[in-house]
């Protein structure tokens, strides 16, 4: 169960990116922020990758900015190391910052537990969604509730999101 | 020919001897995939017991052929024997006949296996 409740702020964090850069939870200030807990190798992910990409595109004329985060131990989990970012940012063209948590203090700060894991915060960095992307990880065509368009839809526009908090469904974060 | 085929498989389904459905709780899809399995099953008239296994450990994974959940062994082998993970615990990337990845193996690769086509 995610530490952060709806309402809650987000947690600030200072991370390296896939550019090398530092990144900061303030950079992004204004925007509304989709922090989502990410990695390589999990078959979630890679499931839900190609729509993680298209919500940034579709988003991007109304101020959203998704993070993925990857908080993985890359020693139990090679694939998930620094420089497989790299190579996985490259390959799928990610069209948004891709951190690395190395030491956790970040998933465990907000509580995640699996990948891929959404958190979603308004325009004053408040918590108005988390969970799941949508509700269909075996085919992008079946999907019938799309849990964070919709939270996005709502919170851009104002109003209160009707269903803040959906169960992660992932693999789970791999712990030093 | 179609009547052919129904005879091909009607000897391979007979001489199926054994299913196994490996997983680990830690991987959500392994639900639907044994749904996904048993409704295949009767669909091709497959009345063999299904032999679930619930890896706990590395040394489960590599000693049961687990090459992450959900695994489906038929008769020892594999349904995706193109695969190229490795024997391990974690959750299973199936490549589906389009390309994507799915943590669930499609119908027709199911089928396929059953088939022993």
């Amino acid at each position: 169960m995610a530490r952060l409740k709806t309402g809650d702020k987000a947690v600030s964090f200072t991370l390296k990116g896939i550019d090398d850069k530092q990144h900061s939870l303030k950079d992004y200030s204004g925007e509304y922020v989709v922090i989502i807990f990410s990695c390589n190798h999990c078959p979630y992910v890679q499931a839900w990758e190609d729509r993680m990409i298209k919500i940034q595109t579709d988003y991007v004329p109304k101020n959203v900015q998704l993070i993925a985060i990857n908080s993985n131990d890359g020693i139990k989990v090679p694939d998930d190391n620094f420089s497989k970012m790299k190579e996985r940012a490259r390959e799928k063209r990610f069209n948004f910052p891709y951190l690395h948590d190395e030491d956790q203090k970040v998933a465990t700060a907000y509580g995640a537990e699996r990948t891929p894991e959404v958190f979603l915060f308004d325009s004053d960095l408040a918590l108005q969604y988390h969970g799941t992307i949508d509700d269909n990880y075996d085919d992008p065509n079946g999907v019938k509730e799309n849990y964070l368009r919709d939270a996005l839809e709502a919170t851009i526009a104002g109003r209160k999101v009707s269903l803040a908090e959906t169960k992660p469904v992932g693999c789970t974060i791999k712990w030093k | 020919m179609v009547m052919e085929q129904k005879i091909h498989y009607c000897l391979s389904m007979r001489d199926l001897r054994k299913i196994s459905f490996l997983y680990s709780d830690d991987c959500p899809s392994h639900h639907e995939a044994l749904m996904r399995l048993r409704k295949i099953m009767d669909q091709e008239g497959v009345t063999v017991e299904i032999e679930t296994i619930n890896v706990k450990t590395n040394e489960e994974a590599i000693a049961n052929r687990f090459r992450g959940s959900p695994t489906i062994l038929i008769d020892g082998r594999d349904i995706d024997p193109s695969s190229s993970e490795g024997f391990g615990l974690a959750c299973r990337a199936y490549r589906l006949e389009d390309g994507r990845i799915s943590p669930l193996p499609s119908e027709s690769m199911i089928r396929k296996a059953l088939r022993g086509t």
